[in-house]
């Protein structure tokens, strides 16, 4: 039976079963990793994984069934667990089925094809190559602690009872490694990483080199002054930020109280050079898909612009809550979690500046290559945080010294609207979510060291 | 109590390792498991996110010369377990191994007095219930309250060409709660949880009580100042505090990252890393307790496992493959998510055994100094040592008594240095739940102490 064809089959399990509405979200994926240490293959890994999520109304009630078998009994336990979740629930006014509206987006490049054709020792070949790379970039990368490869192939298929419904394949891949170098104080580490939606588009070689340079820059680090002082984030480290900005942004923690940005719709945010797009269209970005995990079209939304924020994110439940319309920002973790909004893509648009110019700006203070503990750190309701950092010094307008255990302190809108000048070269970064940001350069923030 | 042939027969069993073994290599494994649970929670005082599943599958892996070659499909039909033997072995070249007849073992899985699945959902929207009236009554500046309860149980089986059939029926229970206060301008939360691995009766007492911890937590924020900044002694709390001891040294410990040199414990076997004071364990066979289970998932009985003695680091933590390549009995501790995921070295339940200082003398003794009583979470590099910790609930030490609540402080440092810099541990004792990650992977940990303080550590805060 077609992926198609079981969603629908679940839908009209959960009608028979006593719901009033029902939509089903059917996955199947083909997975492959591999991982190497030392030159040697540690781990190859082939595995499908196939799953479906069963929401269904009843009356004002919603619930939530999943599971793995999907024969025809299966699907009859799946919605029998999904109505007896709705009894259980509370009645809200605002739970009902969408209705979503529009054609689905078309959106080109969400699949690699080639992707298949590429043998596990092709595969084999460029992992190694990755671990390779690391270690003849740098004499002082001592070894790799591992080099991966994962890649995939999902197809989606969307049903419900309310609306048309839709599918989707797409197919993405991802290598990394982390790299170790030795120096006089001890064992430096460093990450180097690249995605693609197939594996020729992958660098081995640049990840690998990425991983070295990061490691061996390390060496020597030492803990900064505690000061107030310019900061440059790291395109991964400004991405982590601007993730947790589009977090705050979705509507479903500002109607609930939950955001720092619940009272600041069409308020100044951040600085006025500052423009943030939530964009689910873009391919390059693995969140892009013509649905939405309710089926609403994918799109384009102006989250920040001249620093104000223009709109939240929304799915149906928030819209109609809101009373505003679907941003298509329906997202999920996969087939054992309902619907819940979520940013897709974030772009944080390029700025004129480059890296140089950003340095020679910042003239005196820090450098922040990479940041820990952000899922600790980082009060949500509030957006204060106080996260563990690493980088360089900035000395005369360029990198200098290597630095570690310091924190960098702030609340995330009075980063925003510190931010002095934005970098022109971003990058795709896969952390907390799907964000592409330039290196960002922050007028003054709090870094605590000795 | 289903013996693990319920799930995984062993004549199916057998075909499936031999099928695994087809173009040769040492050791053919296939671990399967059903697991079922059911989620729901409390916000705005209404019962919602109500979510049950079921889900079951295998995974099978042949290691040969080094190299692991897994494979995973979902269902246990005979046929779906064989193809993923099959999809396993697909990359090997070589002759056919035989696997060793299969023996059964039945450990006993950890006892559950009240099944979860069979209390009705009321009782558990109840309970939810009482946990939002217990923090919205803690005081007119609660703006908000939610609660959370999950229950989860893993049926698993493995067996492997070496004869081993073995089986575990685990169950666990937890509930949170989380809560908003506002003063004005000033919004705090505060969070706490209550989990184990046990059946319904673990709230038989008075389970609402973390409602109202976690909103006098966030009470207490409202009046907190900013952290201070700067290397000074910490005292850490009890329970949960065991985090750090988890973070900086417990992965450290795990023998994966020792033996690709990624651990700045590695080749420190026998060395002294501690004072004399500090004793510590990881033991997946408390009763009860979040992080226990009968079996690893490799089929390897947990037991309890000493990794300093005064001081010295004496053990690490090892499954299957890292022991035989240490040369060292397993220690139980090669756990995964699901039969998706790999077994790697973790932890189970990890603790710094009890000392013998009072509690309010570690504090008494602290002229200027941070006490954090609990934290959001924290992060190691085991390669480095470098850690960082989100500090949830924390407070200033003045002329060695506890004086003022501090908001947003951050703990960073490096293993070896704050390990070595314990200089009291205290005599009371508790253990907390915790979810760990690692590789992708997340399982359930459990983490203990009493007080402990570190002579010097950096806060990084606010001011």
């Amino acid at each position: 039976v077609s992926l198609p064809g079981i969603a629908s089959a679940a839908v009209e399990r959960a009608l028979t079963a006593g719901a009033g509405d029902a939509e089903a979200f059917a996955s199947e994926a083909e997975n492959r990793e591999v991982r190497v240490h030392g030159g040697e293959v540690e781990s190859l890994t082939a595995a499908t994984q196939r799953g479906l999520g069963l929401r269904v109304w009843i009356g004002l009630r919603v619930g939530y069934g999943y599971g793995t078998d999907l024969s025809a009994d299966g699907l009859a336990s799946i919605a029998a667990r999904a109505t007896e979740a709705a009894r259980a629930a509370d009645e809200d006014e605002f739970a009902k089925a969408p209705h979503p509206d529009g054609e689905p987006s078309v959106v080109a490049g969400l699949s690699d094809p080639s992707r298949a054709e590429w043998s596990p020792a092709a595969l084999v070949e460029l992992t190694l190559a990755v671990e390779r790379s690391a270690l003849e970039a740098d004499a002082r990368v001592a070894a790799v602690e591992q080099a991966v490869y994962f890649d995939s192939a999902e197809r989606v298929a969307i049903s419900s009872s309310a609306a048309t419904g839709g599918e989707y394949e797409t197919t993405s891949c991802y290598a990394y490694l982390q790299a170790l170098a030795d120096g006089e104080s001890g064992r430096e580490t460093g990450l180097g990483f690249g995605l693609a939606r197939g594996p020729a588009d992958l660098d081995p070689a640049a990840i690998g080199r990425e991983g070295a340079e990061h490691a061996a820059e390390m060496i020597g680090s030492t803990k900064p002054a505690s000061r107030n002082c310019p900061v440059v984030l790291d395109p991964t480290v400004a991405a982590s930020f601007v993730g947790l900005l589009g977090k705050a942004a979705g509507a479903g923690a500002v109607q609930r109280g939950r955001s720092p940005l619940a009272e600041s719709l069409g308020e100044q945010i951040a600085a006025e050079t500052l423009v943030l797009y939530d964009d689910g269209l873009d391919s390059a970005g693995f969140a892009a898909a013509p649905i939405d995990a309710e089926a609403t079209p994918r799109r384009r939304t102006a989250l920040i612009e001249a620093g104000r924020l223009q709109t939240f994110l929304h799915d149906s439940y928030t819209a109609r809550r809101g009373g505003a319309a679907s941003t298509g920002n329906a997202g999920r973790a996969g087939y054992r979690t309902p619907p819940g909004v979520s940013a897709s893509n974030l772009v944080v648009a390029p700025g004129t500046a480059s890296l140089a110019e950003l340095l020679h700006e910042a003239a005196d203070g820090v450098y922040v290559d990479d940041v820990a503990g952000l899922h600790s750190g980082v009060n949500p309701v509030t957006g204060v945080f106080s996260v563990g950092a690493s980088g360089r010094a900035i000395r005369g307008g360029e990198k200098a010294e290597p630095l570690r255990e310091f924190t960098i302190a702030s609340d995330l809108v009075s980063m925003l609207r510190a931010v002095r000048t934005v970098g022109s070269e971003p990058r795709w970064v896969p952390f907390g979510g799907s964000v592409s940001a330039p290196p960002l350069l922050i007028g003054e923030m709090t870094v605590s060291g000795s | 109590v289903s013996p693990p042939g319920e799930l995984l027969d062993s004549e199916v069993a057998e075909r499936v390792l031999a099928r695994g073994l087809v173009h040769g290599g040492e050791f053919a494994e296939v671990f399967a498991e059903r697991r079922a649970g059911l989620t729901l929670a409390i916000d705005e005082s209404r019962i919602e996110s109500v979510q049950a599943g079921a889900e079951e599958g295998a995974g099978v892996r042949v290691l040969s010369g080094g190299t692991t070659y897994f494979a995973h499909v979902d269902g246990l039909d005979p046929a779906d377990l064989e193809r993923a033997a099959g999809e396993a072995a697909a990359a090997l070249r070589g002759d056919r191994a035989e696997p060793q007849p299969l023996r059964a073992e039945a450990p006993s899985p950890q006892p559950i007095e009240q099944r979860p699945e069979q209390i009705p959902a009321v009782r558990k929207a109840a309970l939810l219930r009482e946990l939002d009236e217990r923090a919205r009554a803690a005081g007119e500046e609660i703006a908000q309250a939610t609660a959370s309860y999950a229950e989860a149980r893993r049926e698993v089986a493995v067996a492997n060409s070496d004869g081993l059939l073995s089986g575990d029926d685990r169950t666990r229970v937890r509930i949170g709660a989380q809560v908003v206060a506002r003063r004005g301008d000033r919004v705090e939360t505060g969070a706490e949880t209550l989990g184990a691995a046990r059946g319904f009766e673990l709230f038989d007492g008075d389970p609402a009580a973390i409602a109202r911890s976690a909103a006098g937590k966030a009470l207490t924020l409202l009046d907190a100042g900013p952290a201070p900044t700067g290397s000074m002694p910490v005292v850490v709390g009890g329970g949960f505090g065991g985090v750090l001891f988890h973070e900086m040294t417990g992965h450290g410990l795990e023998a994966d990252h020792v033996q690709k040199g990624a651990s700045v414990y590695a080749g420190k076997l026998g060395e002294t890393v501690a004072q004399p004071l500090l004793t510590a364990y990881d033991d997946g066979r408390l009763p009860g307790e979040w992080g226990s289970d009968a079996i690893d998932d490799e089929g390897t009985p947990t037991r309890k496992t000493r990794v300093i003695e005064d001081g010295h680091l004496v053990g690490y933590l090892h499954d299957r493959q890292s022991a035989e390549r240490d040369a060292v009995p397993p220690t139980g501790n090669g756990r995964r998510e699901s039969f998706r995921h790999l077994p790697i070295p973790r932890m189970t339940n990890t603790y710094i055994a009890p000392g013998e200082a009072e509690p309010e003398a570690i504090i008494g003794e602290v002229e200027r100094g941070f006490y954090a009583v609990s934290f959001a979470g924290g992060q190691v590099d085991p390669a480095t040592g470098d850690f960082v910790f989100g500090v949830s609930e924390g407070y200033l030490i003045e002329g060695g008594r506890v004086t003022r609540p501090c908001r947003g402080a951050t703990l960073v440092g490096n293993c070896l240095q704050a390990l070595a810099a314990i200089d009291a541990v205290g005599n009371d004792f508790w253990m907390k739940t915790g979810i760990c990650g690692k590789g992708g992977q997340k399982v359930p940990v459990g983490t203990g102490q009493g007080h402990v303080r570190i002579a010097a550590l950096t806060v990084g805060g606010t001011a």
